[in-house]
């Protein structure tokens, strides 16, 4: 899922200096998993913002709604009807649900609540680590499962490097070289053959290099 | 005992400490409360396990968001206590009566009381 975490309040407080009446607006997709804009969030958020601003002697009138997700059309229609009434928006969806709902009310500026940090995991409860880094191009098949792009601090293809001691990081002793992961499952399966294959140069136009990307099913277009 | 404990002390009951959610601590000021302290089980003796212990983490979480509100994170405490040692009761409820009279009154009071607060049928509505 997308990771997100909640930006400083103070940010927040800027953003909304100016308004007095603001929608905090939730969204129940990854955000939610990673208690960074779910329901709660935005209750929290909320309470949060109308105390600072009580306490500024400028009380703000705050509307809580959670969508379904930020990021789907029809979801977002949820709030025409009343988003007009309102100065702003802030949304506590990832990077992608504040940027749709942008462009579906252009009138209303949509503020963003959270900084939208990676793809990634629940490791354990409260702690969420990136796995993918959506280069558009797998190679999971070759590597144990674990992405060399996405764990691998240079995102070598053909690790390790000589930054690689004790099975951890040169750039941090508590990041794991990926590639002496890679090595330890792919030893553990008997694949080990796999390393004498040389991996190619990735191919980065299918990741951002390519600038920004989009995906067509006419199967599934109505 | 019969023993007494300042008069403006609300008590707020949950069935654990580990019901309390950060939410429930930002509504308490929200409200008006000047200060708020979570009294919880003994660590090591919480009926349902760790209780009181992620109600200890949460009160931590609120104290930084209070701080973040201006309104200060100080006015917000966990202390813990078993359900035997109602001296230590007062005496805590003593100790936070005297720190948050020394606090003063929440500084939201002031705006609270330009705005006419909702009758409950409102607050049952939302």
């Amino acid at each position: 899922m997308i990771i997100g975490e909640s930006k400083p309040l103070k940010d927040i407080l800027f953003m909304i200096q100016n308004y007095s009446k603001i929608i905090v607006a939730g969204c129940r997709g990854c955000v939610t998993v990673c208690s960074a804009g779910g329901e709660k969030e935005v209750g929290i958020l909320a309470a949060a913002i109308s105390l600072a601003r009580q306490k500024e002697g400028k009380p703000i009138e705050i509307k809580e709604v959670t969508l379904e997700r930020q990021c789907d059309p029809e979801y977002l229609e949820e709030v025409r009807s009343f988003i007009d009434e309102y100065e702003a928006v802030v949304s506590i969806a990832c990077g992608a649900g504040v940027q749709f709902m942008a462009e579906k009310y252009r009138k209303v500026p949509i503020l963003p609540g959270i900084n939208t940090n990676f793809i990634g995991v629940t490791e354990e409860q409260g702690v969420w680590t990136e796995r993918c880094q959506s280069c558009g191009n797998c190679k999971l098949h070759l590597t144990g499962g674990i992405c060399p792009i996405a764990r691998c601090s240079k995102s070598l293809l053909n690790g390790p490097c000589g930054g690689s001691s004790n099975g951890k990081c040169e750039i941090n002793p508590e990041v794991d070289c990926a590639w002496q992961l890679i090595i330890d499952v792919l030893r553990e399966q008997g694949r080990l053959d796999l390393l004498e294959m040389i991996i190619p140069i990735n191919d980065w136009r299918t990741s951002r290099d390519g600038g920004p990307r989009k995906i067509i099913r006419e199967d599934l277009k109505l | 005992m019969r023993l007494s404990y300042p008069p403006n002390i609300k008590i707020i009951k949950v069935p654990c400490t580990g019901k309390v959610d950060v939410l429930y601590l930002l509504k308490a000021f929200q409200n008006g409360a000047d200060g708020v302290y979570v009294a919880g089980c003994m660590e090591g003796d919480c009926h349902y396990l760790t209780g009181n212990i992620r109600a200890r983490k949460r009160v931590e979480y609120a104290k930084k968001i209070l701080d973040e509100t201006g309104i200060g994170g100080d006015r917000l405490a966990m202390y813990n206590m078993s359900a035997a040692q109602a001296p230590r009761f007062v005496e805590v409820a003593n100790e936070m009566f005297e720190h948050i009279k020394k606090l003063g009154p929440n500084p939201i009071k002031q705006s609270l009381t330009n705005t006419p607060a909702p009758t409950r049928a409102e607050e049952v509505e939302q």
